[in-house]
């Protein structure tokens, strides 16, 4: 019972990590600054999986499992403890964050060998770790802002790590601003969360809403408020157009916060406040739209992008779409498998893109690459597993968990055909834009001068996190499968008790659906209980695996189509892809363009911000009535002496007219008082 | 034995020290001025003395020896500060004292 009365000791370790490198680092040999910030997120890792031991102990009655470590704030009926707490969904979040956020450490002492601020960047991610795994810990939602303004401190500091290149300063910047609108909304749904439940605890509030009745325009409300945060953070429309800049950072950092873990907090928090999403429907429906457009959207822009980092990027927009799909359908259990599978393919694709970029010598566009597949096969071939997981090929990681989405997309309680249509347009297109990028890139003839570009293969230290990746990228989601693949849906049982809600109303559908099909036997007074005859329950079933089935093949098809598609214009005629871009360059200009959303906000949101700012704030106000007011008080007291000074003319005469005067004026003066005073 | 009546001395002291003021003011002799100080300072002391006399006692006379004493050490230093403006300038008119100014 160590690590679950000490749950801090997980936060400490990377902190500690960070203060070290980041204080003294800056002299030190690579190799110390190495041995630090590798063995504090090893060791981090390790407490993690010993908290796992040790939770698997737990009676259900014990979790969550909730430790108070001190009172923060106390100001009126306002009430915030530091306190950390345990479930399944805490466990699978921070097993994924610690594991995956331990080889990208390990792969940076490869990428990042060469670079000037070594023991910085080693800080800064130590520090990543410690926010993110405070976001993943707390146990209320004041806690869990620390933790979630703080992966995007370290995602900004990391973004302009090249701080020295304009252009990576500028996207810092973007992706600081960018979030903080959505932050702005998350802030007021926590203030709306403490005003109707009058405390911050996720526990309280939970058991509140579940026992007692509230208003759903006010659930709504704090939940499109909270989601309005996660639209932030996970890069969502119409606030993802910070991610795509972010590629300005290293390699490795896109692959830990801008892929893997932080852009999926949005997510973890709506999973997280399941019992309030599942109670408004409205906002459920935001999700759900919300995700599902941006899945289609951002795979489009993906298609036609030629920077390998910056497909990348669109297709991590387009992933984050996925989850936030499968939480708004109520299956929050599938959005957050989907969020561990994708942090281990899309990391991996990330990472081995890295290495692509170090084989090239620093070149990202696809358009210079091309047969590299026989110069770098261990990165080829991880590569190329990772784009089978995302495409959804079966037995890999993706193909489970975006099956699972798309089935609850299709039949469940908040199932929406239009939306499953789109979803499914998207997975088509991913499937066709990440088999583009494998084709341009280690396929054909080289298009780089061989003379000029060295090619090779990756040190040790990049490659072994690769294939570690590509193991579970292949095998993650087994475990994961639903039993009539043979698995044993074993994810699902296991969060089960965390999305209690979720699954609840999910009976209540099931229990209509049997109603229609006229097999019910018996009806509790409520209308909730249902018991079905069993053979009538082992037919739902049946029907129920046969739809999943078909479903399954639908999706494996439309990623075939979405391979051979690529294969036909990239490996088999690769002149064809510039004709067609010639032919429906309409378009084609637009996707390039990607939308033309930045200049849209150029125009709409920061010209004239800025022209506010510079003409108005600027100028007017502080120029003129701030300014203004200090230096109008100086000029006034100079004006004033300048004036009064000439009364020193030197003349003693004049000198001794003043005397008069003024002794004449307070003899009148006493006079008047002394007559006045006198009855 | 008639006594003159306080008021008298008043109205003597009020008239010395209106001259006193008004030579102050409108000479531009530095000796003339010095003496017009001079008079308004004795104007003063003539109505302590008949005030002490009146109300029969010694605290206005004891102020009019404190005026006397000051009185003359401020003449040694005015005599003083008067003599080098002399030798100066040449001239005693304080007219053409004026360099001290803003």
């Amino acid at each position: 019972m160590v690590l679950l009365n000490y749950l801090w000791i997980i936060l400490a370790l990377p902190l500690a990590g960070a203060a070290i490198n980041g204080l003294f680092g800056k002299n030190w040999p690579k190799r110390a600054v190495n041995s630090v910030a590798i063995g504090s997120v090893s060791l981090a890792f390790l407490a993690v999986a010993e908290l796992v031991r040790e939770f698997a102990q737990l009676s259900p009655g014990e979790i969550p499992w909730v430790k108070n470590y001190f009172t923060w704030i106390i100001a009126g009926p306002f009430r915030v403890n530091f306190s950390l707490q345990a479930d399944q969904l805490t466990i699978v979040m921070l097993l994924t964050v610690s594991f995956v956020g331990l080889l990208i450490h390990i792969y940076s002492t490869g990428y990042m060998e060469h670079e000037a601020g070594y023991y910085r960047f080693f800080s800064y991610l130590n520090l990543f770790m410690f926010f993110m795994l405070t976001l993943v810990l707390a146990a209320n939602i004041v806690v869990m802002f620390v933790g979630w303004e703080g992966v995007g401190l370290c995602s900004y500091l990391l973004i302009g790590f090249w701080f020295l290149k304009k252009s990576a300063a500028d996207a810092g910047k973007k992706a600081f601003i960018v979030t903080r609108i959505g932050d702005f909304g998350f802030t007021v749904g926590i203030l709306l969360l403490f005003w109707t439940f009058r405390s911050v605890d996720f526990g309280t509030i939970f058991s509140k809403v579940v026992e007692s009745p509230t208003d759903v325009g006010v659930l709504t409300s704090i939940c499109l408020l909270l989601f309005t945060g996660a639209i932030g953070k996970s890069a969502q429309l119409p606030l993802y157009v910070w991610l795509p800049d972010a590629m300005e950072g290293p390699t490795p950092v896109s692959a830990l916060i801008h892929a893997a873990t932080m852009v999926t907090a949005g997510v973890y928090m709506v999973a997280r406040m399941n019992p309030l999403f599942s109670r408004a429907p409205i906002a459920m429906l935001a999700v759900a739209i919300v995700g599902t457009i941006t899945a289609f959207y951002a795979a489009t822009i993906g298609l036609v992008q030629t920077d390998i980092k910056k497909v990348l990027a669109y297709s991590t927009v387009s992933q984050l779409g996925y989850m936030f799909l499968g939480c708004g359908m109520g299956a929050f259990h599938a959005g957050i498998f989907h969020l561990m599978t994708h942090a281990f393919f899309k990391g991996l694709l990330f990472l081995a893109a890295g290495s692509v970029i170090h084989a090239m010598g620093g070149e990202q566009d696809m358009r210079q690459m091309g047969g590299l597949r026989k110069r770098i096969p261990v990165t080829y071939w991880t590569m190329f597993i990772a784009t089978l997981a995302i495409a959804g090929f079966p037995p890999f990681a993706g193909f489970f968990s975006k099956d699972e989405i798309l089935y609850s997309a299709y039949t469940g309680p908040y199932a929406n055909k239009a939306l499953y249509a789109v979803a499914l347009a998207a997975a088509l297109l991913t499937s066709f834009y990440m088999f583009r990028l494998v084709f341009l890139t280690f396929f054909g003839g080289p298009r780089y001068d061989e003379h000029k570009v060295h090619v090779h293969e990756s040190p040790k230290n990049m490659l072994v996190p690769l294939v570690i990746l590509a193991i579970f990228a292949t095998v993650g989601g087994w475990f994961a499968a639903p039993k009539f693949w043979g698995g044993q849906d074993y994810f699902r049982n296991f969060l089960g008790p965390v999305f209690k809600d979720a699954s609840n109303l999910r009976q209540g559908q099931f229990s209509e659906f049997a109603k229609v099909a006229g097999n019910l036997d018996a009806m509790g007074p409520s209308g909730s209980q249902v018991t079905l005859r069993p053979e009538a329950l082992a037919e739902i079933e049946a029907a129920d695996h046969k739809l999943e089935l078909e479903l399954s093949g639908v999706a494996v098809l439309v990623a075939l189509i979405g391979f051979f598609v690529a294969w036909w214009l990239y490996v088999r005629k690769p002149k064809a892809p510039e004709d067609l871009a010639k032919s429906v360059h309409g378009p084609y200009t637009v996707l390039m363009n990607k939308y033309y959303v930045d200049e849209l906000y150029l125009a709409l949101i920061v010209r004239p911000l800025l022209w506010l700012s510079t003409n108005v704030l600027w100028h007017v106000v502080d120029e003129g009535m701030i300014d203004g007011t200090v230096n109008g008080a100086a000029r006034v007291a100079r004006g004033a002496g300048g004036e009064l000074r000439k009364l020193q003319s030197g003349n003693a005469r004049s000198y001794a007219g003043w005397v008069v005067i003024g002794a004449v004026g307070v003899t009148v003066l006493l006079l008047g008082i002394w007559m006045r005073m006198a009855p | 034995m008639s006594v003159v009546p306080v008021s008298y001395y008043l109205v003597l002291s009020a008239i010395l020290f209106g001259l006193g003021v008004i030579a102050f003011v409108l000479k531009h002799n530095i000796i003339t001025i010095y003496m017009a100080i001079e008079l308004m300072l004795n104007a003063v002391n003539l109505a302590f003395v008949a005030f002490a006399r009146a109300h029969n006692q010694l605290d206005g006379l004891v102020f009019v020896f404190f005026v006397i004493v000051v009185a003359a050490a401020e003449s040694a230093v005015g005599l003083a500060i008067i003599l080098t403006i002399a030798q100066n300038r040449h001239s005693l008119n304080v007219e053409r004292v004026n360099q001290l100014k803003f």
